[in-house]
């Protein structure tokens, strides 16, 4: 019997499970070795020589060059292994959630400062965007 | 006899991290969030506690796939800073307390905790970030800190339950110490945040603020939300909170709340802390 998986219907949202990992293990393993300064090196000198070297389905690498850390997400990645790529290109976190979301980082820092994405019409696929404090009045 | 004081929960943003080692921490965006540690340092500063046990997560610096333990214990004398891919952080070595570290070992996988030993350990900003938040930037750490590592990265982490539950039980090794040692708990992540895909910057400030009330006063309750409700209402990563509950079930049922802080935003997160006394 296939696990419940009653995050699956989260708009915007792939959570990192046993099934994401099994198809992502070479991907988070090539990130994992960024961690060392020499093969940081040797990946930026020639990043297609160096993601050959990992069993990654081509998919994944074409991901990982294009720098598509949506592509990249549903292919397996995990954002904490997939953070030793943005760092090793001096990327922050802003940056990177900033383009998975297709807003400006200027936008998506500015909605941050007023206080982030709102939860209303983003708990479920399909719910209809209700009106802001709509939750807090129901309860 | 080693006896648990206090427990602090706060959160670990990396880029809060970044900003004090890159001196930026007096900036316009980043001073209302220092700010809101200032009484904590001044009242860490009386306590003096002996050892932390802290409470982290790892984020794919000192455990790739290839072992991902859900609970695990660092019972070696020191820990390095990690490279997390931009090199370490300038913070100093992190001292272990190996004798103690070792009974709550001994004593909570007898509780039927069944914890990773780890004798070899780099710990990340999940770690550090808290340390520098409380204590700031000294040359030498002034306490001994037990890094406890949950899983939160691979779904499905612990349940809230479960992470309560050994907290009572690292109550219970804690008190059986036959040193006189002063023990703090620190649960650390959080609060709403989420990092990955087209729903990242999410935050909840309500939810949030009702869940610290409730971890609080009624942590019982707080233990048994599904991590459902952590994904819908505080995002992927929000689900860090259960790590929170470690640190609740560590201390007694009643505690004195002594200072509390909620800011929006650092980065893509909202940050919380709280600090908790047992009523002696």
């Amino acid at each position: 019997m296939a696990l419940e998986k009653p995050y699956s219907d989260i708009p915007g949202t792939v959570i990192f499970d046993a099934d994401q990992a099994r198809k992502g293990y070479h991907l988070n393993q090539f990130c994992m070795s960024l961690m060392k300064a020499d093969n940081r090196a040797r990946f930026k000198r020639d990043e297609r020589t160096y993601v050959d070297e990992w069993p990654m389905s081509e998919e994944q690498k074409q991901a990982v060059l294009a720098r598509d850390f949506n592509r990249m997400i549903a292919l397996g990645g995990n954002i904490y292994f997939l953070a030793k790529i943005f760092s090793t290109d001096g990327k922050s976190f802003q940056y990177t959630a900033a383009t998975m979301t297709g807003m400006t980082q200027e936008d998506y820092a500015a909605m941050m400062l007023q206080g982030g994405r709102s939860p209303e019409g983003n708990r479920r696929v399909g719910e209809t965007p209700a009106r802001e404090g709509s939750d807090e009045e129901a309860q | 006899m080693a006896r648990i004081t206090a427990g602090i929960a706060t959160s670990h943003v990396p880029a809060i991290g970044a900003a004090l080692d890159n001196g930026r921490s007096t900036e316009p965006y980043w001073k209302p969030l220092f700010a809101g540690y200032e009484f904590s340092k001044q009242w860490i500063a009386r306590q003096k506690p002996d050892v932390i046990v802290l409470i982290y997560n790892d984020h794919a610096s000192a455990f790739s796939l290839d072992i991902v333990p859900t609970f695990a214990i660092g019972c070696a004398a020191s820990f390095q800073p990690a490279d997390e891919g931009w090199g370490p952080r300038p913070v100093p070595v992190v001292e272990g307390h190996p004798e103690l570290a070792s009974h709550i070992a001994q004593s909570v996988i007898q509780q039927d905790f069944d914890l990773t030993i780890i004798n070899r350990m780099d710990v990340d900003h999940g770690l550090t970030v808290p340390m520098s938040l409380l204590f700031g930037q000294p040359e030498r750490w002034p306490v001994r800190v037990i890094p406890l590592a949950v899983n939160v990265v691979l779904f499905p982490p612990p349940s809230g339950r479960r992470c309560f539950e050994l907290g009572k039980a690292i109550h219970r090794a804690v008190e059986t110490f036959d040193d006189d040692l002063n023990v703090q708990v620190w649960g650390t992540g959080g609060m709403s945040h989420q990092l990955q895909g087209p729903r990242a910057g999410l935050i909840n400030k309500e939810w949030d603020n009702r869940w610290l009330d409730r971890l609080i006063d009624d942590p019982d309750e707080v233990a048994r939300i599904p991590h459902i409700e952590y994904l819908r209402e505080a995002g992927s990563e929000g689900v860090e909170l259960v790590m929170w509950l470690i640190m609740r079930g560590a201390l007694h049922p009643e505690v004195r709340t002594v200072h509390r802080f909620y800011h929006v935003p650092a980065s893509n997160t909202a940050v919380g802390h709280v600090i908790l006394e047992n009523i002696t």
